[in-house]
């Protein structure tokens, strides 16, 4: 037997809610499956399991509040026996990789948006009892309100009874609209307690500044030949196909990173870990304030595609509260990038066990020398934040050489 | 389409690639990413819905047509009679 106990998901993570569970006694379980739904002061995270075997009991009720380390199940172990009674659990299987948390837990927080509360979707329900306010969607909401009608008047033909648009729009049906299917409106935002989320980073930076010796190297970098080669592309291609910036600088780093391994890891207790993998961070700032910095697992195995294809998943899991808790904790590197606007530059707090990030300004156009002329170049300020008790800054130099390498010649990508 | 019906379009294709936002809570002039905070990624993700839901596949060079909702129903609108 084996116990299968409340992951860390992090430097910054004491505790969690346990909101969902995804398999139940008897089930056959093997690693990697999504066992259970967490909630984090990083909104839900789905929890894997590692380990085969077979949930023998669940041990954790739906709605408690449990330290990191407190059993969720038992699980027995593929190939051995079914349940001697006295059969006493062997190993805790927590999240392998990362040390404990070095802090008490802390009076609990204010739990973000719980998952259980939603309504479950439920295909057949009839339409909303009278008198009960039915769900609407945000579009009905608003061509309701433009056209002062009063939403409880109206028979919804959505799921549960939701008010669409096309309900609102009566009988002046739009083609592209009738087309499609509306979700039904969710009963609150996806979304994340802003304070919740505060604390863990708070808690995350603080270990960082107070452990991690931190040097800093930055060099600005010609991104015309990128800009102008991703400006070419994107006119060749649909929407859905085009590509972002951020997939460049993402890749780019993917790529330094596996030349200068002492990067590229997690530093435990038994001191640094280089990984084989690239487990790229990709620091998404939430709107309303916080940021969440999930993996992209194996990002050296990808093209420039791949990799802006995962960075579109990523993103749409974070923003609505569902990552894996494998992306929250395999990271090796993060990336974080200004984006289009905003600062010149970014010089990033390293997240623990990681032992660099990777800053990314917003791009400027500015005067630039080349072969003695000057010329008017977009240009871009990368900022390397760097762990000195793992590598120096002779290294740390020829990662941001590496990258500026790459962004020279993006058509090779 | 009526201007308004393409309005409805783009306002619930937002609301839905950033289900965070509250169509409420967004006013006809608002800069989409400097009020919004609307991330390039999110704009890329409303401009594909918007090809996907209007048949208007809006260049890169044309982005700043779609800054603002009455920018945006302006634009797509001028697209969608040219075709």
């Amino acid at each position: 037997m084996a116990i299968f106990a409340m992951p860390s998901l992090g430097a910054d993570m004491d505790a969690g809610k346990l909101v969902e569970w995804l398999v139940g006694p008897g089930d056959t379980v093997k690693r990697g499956d999504v066992v259970a739904v967490v909630e984090t002061q990083k909104g839900a995270i789905e929890i894997e399991i590692f380990l085969d075997g077979v949930v023998e009991r669940l041990e954790a009720e739906l709605g408690a509040t449990l330290p990191v380390g407190a059993p969720l199940a038992t699980i027995r172990v593929k190939g051995e026996a079914i349940a001697a009674d006295d059969a006493q659990p062997k190993a805790v299987v927590a999240e392998p990789k990362l040390a404990p948390p070095e802090q008490p837990v802390p009076p609990e927080q204010p739990a973000p948006a719980k998952v259980s509360d939603m309504p479950p979707v439920v295909r057949s329900m009839p339409a909303a009892t009278p008198g009960v306010p039915a769900p609407s969607s945000p579009a009905a909401r608003v061509l309701a309100a433009e056209r002062g009608i009063d939403l409880s008047t109206l028979r919804g033909s959505g799921p549960m009874g939701a008010i669409l648009l096309t309900d609102v729009q009566g009988t002046t049906v739009l083609s592209a609209t009738s087309a499609k299917a509306e979700a039904p409106a969710p009963a609150r935002k996806p979304g994340f307690d802003a304070q919740a989320m505060r604390v863990a980073i708070a808690a995350a930076m603080t270990r960082s500044k107070r452990e991690i010796p931190h040097y800093y190297l930055s060099q600005t970098i010609d991104l015309q030949p990128a800009t102008d080669w991703l400006a070419a592309t994107n006119a060749t291609r649909v929407p859905d196909k085009r590509l972002l910036m951020g997939a460049l600088f993402v890749k780019a780093a993917t790529l330094a990173a596996t030349a200068v391994p002492e990067l590229n890891g997690q530093y435990g207790e038994a001191g640094f870990r280089p990984s084989a993998g690239v487990h790229a961070g990709v620091a998404v700032a939430l709107r309303g304030g916080g940021l969440i910095a999930p993996a992209i697992r194996d990002a050296e195995t990808l093209n420039l595609d791949q990799t802006m294809t995962a960075m579109r998943d990523l993103v749409a899991r974070a923003r609505s509260g569902r990552l894996r808790s494998s992306e929250i904790t395999d990271g090796t590197i993060t990336i974080s990038s200004m984006g289009e606007t905003g600062a010149d530059q970014l010089t990033a707090v390293i997240y623990p066990p990681q032992v660099a990030i990777v800053g990314v300004g917003a791009p400027v156009v500015r005067p630039w020398v080349i072969d003695g002329e000057i010329l008017p170049r977009t240009l871009v300020t990368v900022t390397l934040s760097a762990d000195h008790r793992v590598s120096d800054g002779r290294r740390g130099a020829r990662f941001l050489a590496e990258i500026n390498r790459v962004l020279q010649n993006p058509e090779a990508l | 389409m009526t201007d308004a019906e393409i309005r409805l379009a783009v306002l619930e294709e937002l609301t839905s690639v950033a289900p965070d936002i509250d169509a409420e809570d967004v006013g006809p002039d608002d800069d989409l990413m400097q009020d919004l905070e609307i991330d390039s990624m999110d704009f890329l993700n409303l401009v594909s819905a918007l090809h996907k839901r209007l048949g208007v596949d809006v260049p890169e060079a044309d982005y700043p047509s779609l800054a603002t909702i009455t920018l945006a129903t302006k634009y797509l609108s001028w697209r969608l009679r040219r075709t």
